[in-house]
């Protein structure tokens, strides 16, 4: 299907969220419903012109009149832009579909006139051809979704999370700000095609690396900029979560992708070095958080922090080999980071809509309240594990396939010239590798308690399955995720023009393979993996053995207590919890990435009371970066408060000093 | 045409060979164990028998157990024989082993350790969730290590698909490798804590709070049992197959192979597991078993082990540009 227009379809998609945003804020309450058809309509629309593009690749390009004087307000639309903003766009249509279902009660003038508002943004910032109009809807974007953060504002939780959401949100516009800057130079051209033709120093790029890695990590999550997504992304309304999860954080890779292999073009190769160590160490270290944490939401964002990691990585490995010449490999990295992208938006949106059917069915994300939900809501549960072992890696789920490319990618290390990029990639081989060990704790954990087992509370044994919307927009994720996985050979070969174009080179092995649909990294002989075989032989095997076996059995099921080695306690207390699951993990990496602390009130013989034991757990981070900067500055903030109430005499004594003081500077100086 | 023949003919006999040596590999070992300390012990044969006695029984399910409990172990058992019948044993030409290379070959045993730590969760218990966690903490560990070492060997050989790294290897002049070495007693140490055998785990023990594997299981019965019970003994042979197809793959018959070449191959390959088998058994006696979470230590260092492997094997000049 070939569109001529995409951009005018472009047009009239945003066009739908901004009158749905406009038109929400007039309506009266129990209609804000309207926003979520009017959004997936749109959402539809932008998905067709983004793969028109991604088909065709030809640009397309808009301006408008307003904006900087000069520059105006450009707009491009191209593979880049098109991949990402499907992305973002299909996510947006499963949320809204998720939204639908929203009862009456639960709409707010507080999110339904943002929530389009922010389709909008992220929509715009794919678009923007200009560094005002990116900056412009960039900010959009982040106030749109903060406001979506604050909706629940009367909870104290929610305001801390819209606060430091906020000031990371400005921090990063403020690097970004910085990194346009430099690369617009003195002579200022905005327009992207400008900054294009703009050479920069080495030292300014590097600076200019600086910036953009710190305004788009923040963003996106990267450690140790990653502070504000466990608290914000779960205090936002579920389908709000999916959204800034699955989706807002590719916005921040397209960032990226479009500052260092399109704007600046060329990177040398010391550039990959801060991507795969911050990448790998962001990838480990967001699971350590995730296979502790004991809030659903929580972990999701934890883990979200991880798959963005994944992502940095394969950008970094994508440097490296374009800068070394090994265009090949190059192409092959690329294809993991926007093939996990891509997963990563299917799968973190299925698994926070899942977290929301949840939370609404029992009115908790504790993952120590709930369990047994697998027989209340089986629908939920079902299409909660295929996201759980999508994002596991396991094959033949989407998770894989990129996991698979970008370990193939890892092996093509030896070929760099660069000594340190030779030692690095075993390194982060082994990480990602630790990472994928991690996930499938993480998971086994997070469905194991949620799902499985007995409920731990009253509000999870009187759960309720959500209505049918939500688990149709949970289950089309869910197909989306089969069919990823085990297409991951097609979807590689349709984003081979946009790998020509990044990486200098698309999978050329792709259609050499025994059957079509096989992933090739390299050449057929090298590496080679071919989901639908697989799945069909374990299908096929599957079957064989069940009707073996009901042959040859007498095909008896009886029912009976739980065994449990002859003593069934019928507490489910008894069961083991989400933080007793992760104790084995935190016992082996405590002291190593985790702050985890552990207390135990253990009465002595003949005491009556009691035992306790609490674990705590705190984010390094958090702890070193953020809390111990902000009480300094508490601190000094409050010495100099003694300032504010001087007489007059004492103001003018200060100010002849400072006076007399930079005269002695001046004097010196000169 | 031909070669398409023998090779279906090759991928189908590997899928029986392996199902029919699977539980045979178990008992030896068992049988080894018995003979060292001194008592008879059952029969080889006794593992295909309760295997066919747990199929014929009734199965008895928890009162709560859900769907996912009842179709798991078919899953899982599934997923354990097409591994298996994808690692090259006798030859290495089989129909299907181009479907996935040892990188998806290691995501495939994953899936089915994760199906299963999940089934021991479904019930509710707390012995269920003992093993779960654990199983997990071992696995965390466990996984990257074993995808190291066969990253390592692919490294070597070039590619990451077994019979081209088989045949490489046969190909190559014997000589020791440094990170071959470490390799091999890499993943030596997983195989033995994924087989949950001693040091790691006790196959053998139950009702003991050190238990991992046997706890996961404890809730099943009967024909259900029987499947995990086979898709335990069948991921003993994988991981024996793919020791022998990355460090000892000589004798296996390549693709346009005669018959008495393959019979040499099937010969060789039935010797090795033997004595694998028996090995086992040696080692078993001979070690106590260790503390749960001294565990960490032991996968810790396979770790190691396996990172200091594709570290040399990255720095090495052997490797194939």
């Amino acid at each position: 299907m070939m569109v001529e227009r995409p951009l005018d379809i472009l047009a009239v998609a945003l066009a739908i969220y901004g009158g749905a945003a406009l038109l929400s804020l007039i309506l009266p309450r129990r209609l804000l419903g309207i926003v979520y058809p009017a959004c997936i309509l749109a959402a539809i629309l932008a998905c067709a012109a983004d793969l028109s593009v991604l088909a065709g690749q030809a640009d397309f390009k808009a301006q408008l009149p307003i904006g900087l004087p000069s520059v105006g307000l450009r707009f491009r639309l191209d593979g880049l832009a098109a991949f990402f903003g499907f992305i973002v766009n299909l996510g947006i249509a499963a949320s809204s579909l998720y939204g639908i279902g929203i009862g009456k009660a639960d709409l707010s003038k507080r999110i339904e006139p943002f929530y389009p508002a922010f389709c909008a943004a992220m929509n715009t910032v794919l678009l923007a051809d200009d560094a005002f109009g990116f900056l412009f809807f960039w900010e959009l974007m982040s106030l749109s979704s903060w406001a979506l953060v604050v909706a629940r504002h009367e909870e104290a939780e929610c305001r801390k999370a819209g606060y430091v959401y906020l000031i990371m949100a400005a921090m990063g516009t403020a690097a970004l700000l910085f990194a346009f800057g430099g690369m617009a130079g003195a002579a200022g051209g905005y327009g992207f095609d400008a900054i294009r033709a703009h050479k920069l120093t080495p030292l300014i790029s590097a600076l200019v690396l600086v910036a953009a890695l710190f305004g788009t990590g923040s963003k996106a999550g990267i450690m140790p900029l990653h502070a504000w997504l466990p608290l914000a992304h779960p205090a936002a309304p579920s389908h709000v979560s999916a959204l800034m999860s699955g989706v807002m954080t590719k916005v921040a890779v397209y960032a990226i992708i479009r500052i260092v292999f399109d704007l600046l073009a060329d990177p040398p190769w010391w550039w990959s070095l801060p991507f795969i160590i911050l990448g790998a160490a962001t990838a480990v270290g967001g699971l350590l958080y995730a296979v502790q944490d004991r809030d659903l939401k929580r972990v999701l964002a934890y883990s979200t922090i991880e798959n963005i990691g994944i992502i940095f990585a394969g950008l970094g490995l994508a440097i490296a080999f374009k800068a070394t010449g090994i265009v090949a490999a190059a192409a092959v990295a690329m294809a993991a980071a926007l093939l996990h992208s891509l997963n990563h938006s299917w799968f973190k949106s299925l698994l926070f809509l899942g977290a929301g059917a949840v939370l609404h069915a029992t009115g908790r994300r504790d993952l120590d309240g709930l369990g047994g939900l697998i027989q209340r809501m089986p629908k939920t549960a079902f299409f909660w594990l295929i996201g759980a072992l999508s994002i596991s890696a396991l094959p033949p789920l989407n998770g894989f396939v990129s996991e698979w490319l970008l370990f193939q990618a890892v092996l093509a290390g030896p070929g760099f010239p660069e000594p340190i990029l030779r030692f690095l990639s075993p390194v982060l081989g082994a990480m990602l590798a630790l990472a994928a060990g991690l996930a499938a704790a993480c998971f086994v954990r997070a469905f194991g308690t949620v799902f499985l087992g007995r409920p731990r509370s009253k509000d999870a044994a009187e759960a309720h399955e959500v209505p049918f919307v939500q688990t149709l927009a949970i289950g089309l994720l869910a197909v989306l995720c089969i069919l990823g996985g085990l297409f991951g050979g097609f979807s590689a070969y349709a984003i081979g023009p946009l790998l020509k174009t990044l990486a200098g080179t698309e999978l050329t092995g792709l259609l050499n393979g025994p059957t079509k649909l096989s992933l090739i990294a390299f050449d057929p002989e090298r590496s080679i993996y071919d989901a639908p075989t697989i799945a069909l032989f374990v299908t096929l095997s599957s079957i064989t053995t069940m009707l073996f076996v009901h042959l040859v059995s007498n095909r008896r099921t009886r029912r009976a207590p739980a065994w449990d080695c002859g003593f069934p306690d019928a507490s489910p207390a008894t069961q083991y919890t989400a933080s007793s699951f992760s104790q084995p993990l935190r016992r082996v990496y405590k002291g190593v990435v985790l702050g985890a602390v552990e207390s135990l009130d253990m009465p002595p013989p003949g005491d009556l009371r009691p035992g306790h034991f609490s674990v705590r757990f705190y984010d390094y981070a958090w702890r070193n970066l953020y809390a111990a900067p902000a009480e300094a500055l508490l601190a000094v903030a409050t010495r100099f408060n003694a300032f504010q109430f001087l007489t007059i005499r004492r103001y003018l004594v200060l100010m002849f000093c400072t006076l007399i003081a930079l005269l002695i500077v001046t004097a010196v100086w000169m | 045409m031909a070669s398409q023949i023998q090779s279906f003919m090759a991928q189908g006999a590997q899928m029986f060979l392996v199902l029919a040596v699977a539980p045979a590999a178990a008992g030896i070992t068992r049988k080894v164990k018995a003979r060292l300390t001194r008592r008879q012990g059952p029969p080889v044969i006794q593992v295909y028998r309760d295997l066919l006695k747990l199929i014929r029984k009734d199965s008895v399910l928890a009162g709560n157990a859900s769907w996912f409990f009842r179709s798991a172990p078919y899953v899982i058992f599934a997923l354990t024989w097409v591994a298996t019948a994808l690692v090259p044993t006798f030859a290495s030409g089989l129909m299907f082993n181009w479907a996935a290379d040892v990188v998806a070959l290691v995501a495939l045993i994953g899936a089915a350790r994760v199906l299963l730590a999940l089934a021991a969760m479904d019930v509710g218990t707390s012995f269920g969730g003992i093993g779960s966690s654990r199983e997990m903490m071992i696995a965390s560990l466990a996984e990257p290590a074993t995808l190291l070492v066969v990253l390592t060997t692919a490294l070597t050989a070039g590619t990451t698909r077994l019979p081209e790294v088989a045949q490489f290897l046969i190909s190559q002049p014997l000589e020791i490798r440094v990170s071959f070495a470490l390799a091999f007693v890499a993943l030596s140490m997983v195989a033995l804590a994924e087989n949950a055998r001693i040091p790691v785990d006790n196959p053998a023990t139950h009702l003991e709070l050190t238990m991992v594997h046997e706890a996961m299981v404890l809730e099943y019965s009967g024909r259900h049992l029987a499947m995990i019970e086979a898709a335990a003994h069948l991921k003993l042979v994988l991981y024996i197959s793919l020791i022998i197809c990355l460090f000892l793959p000589f004798g296996m018959a390549p693709l346009e192979g005669e018959p008495i070449v393959w019979m040499i191959g099937l010969g060789a390959y039935l010797a090795k597991v033997c004595f694998s088998a028996v090995a086992l058994g040696v080692w078993e006696v001979s070690i106590a078993k260790m503390r749960v979470f001294r565990v960490s230590e032991f996968l810790g260092s396979a770790f190691v082990f396996s990172f200091l492997a594709i570290l040399l094997a990255f720095l090495s000049r052997e490797v194939l540009r």
